[in-house]
């Protein structure tokens, strides 16, 4: 009987390296659990891989496999080529388990603007299990795959991985190909791990890591150490006032990290506040000029000529303008609409050009930071996993939920997110951000804090 | 409101997106909302900050002018709505 709710990627590998199972029953282990918390849009039998198997967030492009991002306007959409991320967990030996559900075109924070119907988490089903990649996390959580790769925007991996109770890493903009992944918003999209544990996160990091020819943000990257040290003597963590102070974070969230940190402490790190002033006041704001002006750009592609859904009509014109009404669901038309005004003809240096300037403000207060610090740490999110359509009617409401993660990512710095205790039965995620290549440190602290801590990451009604 | 209905329109025109009556008075009010809220940027005084549009600090580098394979027309063609004589199909412009 293979636990694949408890199992971790790791052992994984050992008990099919060991032939204690094979790849194909392994990969039917995860294969045959019933989705009940819709985390998977396509699910796929077992290929002949010969290693364990891993889900991929639907916006990463996979050769001969439906990839929708969501949307409807790739509903049908089969690519004819492998992303760069695909290709390579093939090449490691990884077996598919499926496509996972996401917001369209990775927009939102609670999967709830998935055209084909949100994901629920698996702590608890009347509530979302955050978003974008909430499927990947879903999965990931209830014993649907002992791994799985997201993509992170603005807090798209991290978010889900902290209501979810799991790991996830936003690696450094640039370690990772965005080859092959639908784009949103192309100087922020960045995939990455979600994870049981920071060593399966690390691991799978080093297989999709690396310089692309394909991709030409990609840069070279360190050597990934897997961490296996308890202790964290010497590490200097930073603690942001604004970002653990910031008005909506709820009372049973900052305590669970205000305990992970003195945790810290007693394992050796020293912990000190800093302070970020403008990253987190005008992160968001920036954050939504930015995001939604690349997007604008980058969903001009869906035109109804070359794939996806087609509305016909007569005139050329009224042929895209039907097709993109029909294909995109609100929250991208309402990026777009924004983007679009936001680079439009005399708006462009208040609005695009202003939040280009703010961009560099964000990146010169990090840099400050990490002068003195290794590793900032915050909450992941304010709050913990909220009720379905709770904010679906809100889109400023549901935009706060990236409060905390969006200033980093707009400077393009990784991010790992675990798991640091329970408010109100709830998982809280401890959010540690690094320097530009930082990830190793983050994967050290996360571990040690990770064995401290002891988190279980199986759902409590699934034990 | 920080957008009128002229504009909203004047935009969804540049972006090829036909929205409904409902949709446009729908995008009055949240993207007038939404850009009060982003409007925040302009409080800050950034004359002498440069833009930044990128993350890293990359450089350009030239590659070797190489021909190497690419997608076939067929495969190119695959995900068309209507594809004919090798071509993607639009109606007469």
């Amino acid at each position: 009987m293979i636990d694949t709710l408890r199992l971790t990627a790791e052992e994984a590998i050992a008990l099919v390296e060991r032939g204690d199972v094979s790849a194909r029953e392994l990969h039917d282990a995860y294969a045959s659990r019933d989705d009940d918390v819709h985390a998977y849009l396509t699910r796929l039998g077992y290929d002949d891989a010969r290693g364990i198997p891993i889900a991929l967030k639907d916006v990463i492009g996979t050769k001969g496999v439906a990839t929708t991002a969501g949307s409807k306007i790739l509903e049908g959409y089969v690519p004819v080529y492998d992303s760069t991320v695909a290709s390579r967990v093939k090449g490691a030996g990884l077996s598919l388990l499926g496509k996972t559900n996401t917001d369209e075109f990775a927009m939102g924070s609670s999967t709830e603007n998935s055209a084909f119907g949100p994901s629920r988490n698996p702590w608890n089903p009347a509530l979302v299990p955050g978003g974008s990649g909430g499927g990947s996390a879903a999965a990931v959580s209830a014993g649907l795959a002992p791994w799985a790769l997201g993509s992170d925007t603005g807090g798209s991996i991290k978010q889900p991985a902290a209501l979810c109770g799991i790991v996830g890493l936003r690696p450094t903009y640039g370690t990772v190909s965005r080859y092959g992944i639908v784009a949103f918003a192309s100087s922020l999209d960045q995939v990455g791990p979600t994870t049981k544990t920071v060593r399966d996160c690390a691991l799978l990091y080093s297989l999709i890591a690396g310089r692309d020819e394909c991709d030409t943000t990609t840069v070279d990257v360190p050597e990934v150490v897997l961490p296996t040290d308890d202790r964290l003597d010497g590490l200097r963590i930073g603690v942001p006032r604004e970002l653990n102070e910031a008005e909506g974070i709820e009372p049973g969230v900052a305590d669970a990290v205000k305990r992970a940190l003195e945790l810290a402490v007693e394992l050796g790190a020293s912990v000190e506040e800093c302070s970020l002033p403008r990253s987190v006041e005008f992160g968001l704001p920036c954050y939504y000029l930015i995001a939604p002006a690349e997007a604008s750009s980058n969903l001009a592609r869906y035109d109804g000529v070359r794939y996806g859904l087609r509305v016909d009509d007569d005139d050329l014109t009224e042929l895209y303008e039907r097709t993109r009404d029909a294909g995109f669901g609100d929250e991208p038309k309402r990026r777009i609409m924004l983007g679009t005004y936001a680079l439009s003809a005399g708006y462009y240096d208040a609005y695009y050009g202003q939040a280009q300037k703010v961009r560099t403000l964000i990146i010169r207060e990090h840099a400050e930071l990490f002068e003195r610090f290794d590793v900032l740490a915050s909450p992941t999110s304010p709050t913990v996993a909220f009720a379905l359509g709770a904010k679906t009617h809100d889109p400023l409401a549901m935009y706060v939920n990236d409060l905390l993660t969006i200033p980093s990512c707009m400077a393009g710095l990784p991010g790992l997110s675990i798991p640091c205790g329970l408010s109100d039965g709830l998982p809280v995620g401890l959010q540690l951000i690094g320097p530009q290549l930082g990830e190793n440190t983050l994967f050290r602290t996360g571990h040690a804090l990770e064995q401290a801590l002891a988190f279980d990451t199986v759902p409590e009604r699934l034990r | 409101m920080a957008i009128t209905r002229e504009q909203v329109e004047h935009v969804a025109k540049l972006a090829r997106l036909a929205l409904t009556d409902d949709e446009r008075d729908r995008m009055v009010e949240q993207l007038g909302a939404i850009l009060e809220a982003v409007s925040k940027v302009s409080e800050l005084d950034l004359d002498d900050v440069p833009p930044t549009s990128h993350p890293l600090d990359l450089v350009n580098v030239l590659g070797e002018d190489e021909p190497r394979s690419c997608l076939s027309q067929e495969d190119a063609l695959r995900n068309a709505p209507a594809a004919e004589d090798g071509a993607f199909r639009v109606p007469p412009t």
